[in-house]
């Protein structure tokens, strides 16, 4: 019986018998349903790749004013379409470290202020022309000039100088040193396009896998197998459709009636019963992602350290995982940086304490409500998620009152303006980037008004440390000053939640980075059929 | 000039007047509403400098009287201008969408109109009877439940579950007319339930009041059927009503299918409204704006029209 059924599962992973056939004989040969389904999964792996065939991405975010420019992606969709036709110099690996696209190694000088970037030999733009460093030096400059729109435009500030020795060589100068800057090369945004994309930047024109087709922004886009890809490894299908579906249920049952193999953000609270389905399966990973409640300590009464130390102490961290995420999710500690963060260091978890939290509200002298803002506009269930707020501290005799703000306008005359509010974060690729970003005293989007000395001193050095031990520890420390002192209550990190058909398969657990195997899902997945 | 005429160019000029001060409504309306759209485009993550440079590429520091004269000269000329969010020009942008609407509202209304039609000729037929009763009960209980319940239960239960049609309307140029049909084929059930119980009950109550004349108890005295009584001789005197709700019932069908464009992913005028208006991209919502408003009119002074050349006291004055 071993040897049939051996030779059912090759000839089933092969494609020459159909899964239904192969189900069917070996429920002949006394095998039940689930041990075949795992028999085929392993033998699919075994069988590798299999190239040809249809991706069809149900996909969340894009709409019809959408830009083809790589410097103007700001949502799912639109990073996806920059991973089909682009790649940036360096990307993000299963590892936590970095793996090389267009450039094949880099370098830089021990004080971490002069950057070298090999470009890998003999690689191609779609249009033919050979990939040099004057095309990389280009799309840098395009992304980092005086009047860009770039969204990539905060990352590469303080470049001192670049440039291109000869064509397989690209040079970055800083004014002052960053270990990461590897890191901020594997924006999406920076995907590397010939001239820098300065002549047509919505050319979609790049070294990329695939090659667009047909795009109908918001609607549907096509994409074909750019047959003279470098890395023979990945890019299966020969095709792959990208169709925009941002209505959430509409999106699942178009993965549940086979209409599309693959879906993002499944919502947590019907991923469980979406996952019941024999033919789906739910992938959710962590990510760096999170949920906050962000209150200006510069601002009254938040500028009591009594009052912040109540906040978070009326917090049910785990209570808002297990209602608002479905259980999609990690608790948070009033830190932006969690285990996804590859630097990280736990912190002590600071837990729901009525106690604490009453202790703390009598001693700052408070009796006025204080007043909470949220939206749907801050993350899905954010109203929800205030009221569930307003209990707990309700518990702590901490008066809360909640005011519904309209979703339009939400990010610019609600976020980042007034003193106390609901928002989400996207999170960083590093520690570095993401307190730059939100807790620098001097950045924009100090949306906690956090500004602490000692904290920016530390950032800077920690960016120049290229001693791994001594930066870990430094991070600690600067997640401890941000927990206890910090205007951020981060009840909640969310979890990526993709759903994909078993007519795909290929899938790899842990990426980093975004939803959809960090965008990759498309391209280094295959169909099974 | 016939009364009738002079009734029908009056009728034209008061649309036109009516779309005129539309027009400055939408202009208007769209520049009170909140957040920025260099904000909006770029997101969260949105630089202040990258902010800067955007607002003074898109020219939304201008005074607003100057952009609504310099907009509706544009209007005036066919020119709607180029979307803020992505360069393009917005009349070949809504050209194509404008086409997937009235494809879909088409295919909806040659299904509803004739079938709410005969629904109503029916249920006078068999008045106060349980086909009647049927009819009147299953229409007003689809028209009673919002679309996009209607849309989600047939989209589970229809595409899901049976898998007769799918779930997501997507349709372009590389698809014939049969796949096309098939593709809409939820929309279109959606709609038509929605818009059905109107236009039936309409039908049914214009054809009642006729059927109280004396000139259908002759006809009932001269033996014709039931049926013919209704469709030859109470039918064509109530048209005017008749008309005037299914053009009402035709103008939902294209400005009105936003939820169901949106439920169903279908590729029309509704999308594309929505994802602009989320995006703040003002000079889209306005052109959609006032395409909607014009099919609105338009098909508003079509129904006056017909019924004012129904009336034969108006068509033939003495």
């Amino acid at each position: 019986m071993k040897d049939q059924l051996d030779y059912l599962k090759v000839n089933a992973a092969l494609g020459r018998i159909s899964r239904r056939e192969f189900f069917g004989r070996a429920a002949a040969l006394g095998v039940t349903a689930v041990a075949a389904n795992t028999m085929l999964a392993g033998a699919v792996r075994a069988a590798g790749p299999q190239k040809g065939g249809t991706i069809k991405v149900g996909i969340q975010g894009g709409g019809s004013g959408d830009s083809l420019d790589p410097a103007l992606a700001a949502n799912a969709t639109m990073s996806q379409i920059v991973r089909m036709w682009g790649e940036p110099l360096v990307e993000l690996a299963d590892d936590g470290g970095l793996n090389g696209k267009v450039a094949e190694s880099y370098s830089s000088s021990p004080d971490a202020k002069v950057w070298t970037f090999n470009i890998r030999p003999d690689i191609t733009f779609s249009n033919g022309k050979t990939v040099t460093a004057d095309d990389v030096l280009a799309t840098i400059e395009r992304h980092s000039g005086e009047d860009t729109k770039s969204g990539a435009l905060g990352l590469l500030r303080g470049i001192k100088s670049m440039s291109a020795p000869d064509a397989s060589t690209f040079v970055l100068e800083l004014d002052a040193p960053n270990a990461d800057l590897p890191y901020l090369m594997s924006d999406y945004h920076l995907m590397i396009q010939p001239n820098g994309g300065k002549d047509d930047p919505t050319a979609c024109i790049g070294s990329g896998p695939y090659t667009l087709a047909s795009a109908d922004m918001g609607v549907r886009l096509v994409f074909e197998k750019n047959p003279n890809h470098w890395d023979s490894a990945i890019g299966h299908a020969s095709t792959v459709e990208l169709i925009i579906i941002n209505d959430d249920t509409a999106r699942v049952a178009a993965l549940q009636s086979g209409q599309v193999h693959m879906v993002n953000r499944v919502p947590p609270r019907t991923a469980g019963l979406v996952g019941r389905a024999p033919n789906i399966t739910i992938r959710s990973k962590s990510g760096p992602g999170h949920y906050v409640f962000i209150a200006h300590v510069d601002t009254a009464p938040f500028d009591n350290q009594d009052v912040m130390m109540a906040l978070k102490y009326a917090m049910n961290r785990e209570e808002m995982v297990e209602k608002i995420l479905s259980g999609y999710g990690t608790v948070g500690n009033d830190t932006p940086i969690n285990a996804s963060y590859p630097l990280y260091t736990e912190l002590e978890q600071r837990a729901y304490d009525p106690d604490k939290a009453a202790f703390h509200w009598k001693k700052s002298g408070q009796t006025d409500p204080v007043l909470l803002r949220t939206s749907d506009n801050a993350f899905p269930g954010a109203p929800d998620a205030a009221a569930l707020f307003q209990q707990t501290c309700e518990a702590a005799g901490i008066p809360v009152e909640i005011k519904r703000e309209p979703n339009d306008g939400y990010w610019s005359e609600v976020w980042n303006v007034q003193p106390f509010c609901t928002s989400y974060w996207g999170g960083r690729p590093t520690q570095d980037q993401m307190f730059t970003t939100a807790y620098l005293s001097t950045a924009d989007w100090n949306d906690t008004r956090f500004k602490n000395e000692q904290f920016d001193q530390l950032l800077l050095a920690a960016r120049a440390e290229l001693d791994e031990a001594k930066r870990t520890q430094m991070y600690a420390d600067m997640g401890s000053m941000v927990r206890d002192e910090g205007g951020l209550i981060c009840p909640m990190f969310n979890d990526f939640i993709d759903g994909m058909s078993d007519e795909v398969a290929g899938f790899r657990e842990g990426t980093p980075g975004f939803e959809l195997m960090n965008f990759y899902a498309p391209i280094e997945m295959w169909v099974t059929a | 000039m016939g009364p009738a005429l002079r009734l029908v160019v009056q009728r034209i000029a008061l649309g036109l007047l009516l779309l005129f001060l539309v027009s400055i409504l939408i202009f208007w309306g769209t520049l009170i509403l909140p957040g920025d759209v260099a904000q909006a485009i770029l997101g969260q993550s949105a630089t202040p400098e990258a902010l800067a440079n955007l607002r003074d590429e898109l020219g939304v520091n201008d005074p607003p009287l100057t952009r609504y004269f310099e907009w509706l000269g544009g209007v005036l000329t066919g020119d709607l201008g180029t979307a803020l969010t992505n360069g393009k020009d917005i009349a070949e942008s809504i050209g194509s969408r404008l086409e997937n609407t009235l494809f879909l509202a088409f295919w909806a209304a040659v299904i509803a109109v004739p079938l709410a039609i005969l629904l109503g000729l029916l249920a006078v037929r068999y008045r106060d009877r349980w086909p009647d009763k049927l009819i009147s009960g299953v229409t007003l209980s689809t028209i009673s439940i919002p679309e996009f319940l209607i849309g989600y239960v047939l989209m589970y239960f229809v595409g899901v579950k049976l898998g007769w049609a799918p779930t997501v309307s997507m349709i372009h140029d590389g698809m014939n007319l049969g796949q096309k049909l098939h593709s809409i084929a939820l929309p279109v059930a959606v709609l038509t339930l929605v818009v059905l119980a109107h236009m039936m009950r309409m039908t049914r109550a214009a054809i009642l009041n006729v059927m109280q004349s004396p000139y259908i108890e002759t006809a009932d005295l001269k033996g014709l059927t039931k049926f013919n009584i209704i469709w030859k001789h109470a039918f064509p005197n109530s048209i005017s009503p008749v008309v005037n709700v299914v053009m009402l019932n035709l103008a939902y069908l294209v400005v009105g299918v936003v939820v169901v464009e949106v439920v169903f992913t279908y590729p029309g005028m509704g999308q594309y409204l929505v994802d602009h208006v989320s995006k703040r991209d003002l000079p889209v919502v306005q052109a959609c704006g006032l395409i909607f408003a014009a099919v609105y009119i338009t098909l508003n002074m079509i129904a006056d029209v017909v019924s004012i050349l129904s009336n034969p006291k108006l068509r033939h004055p003495k």
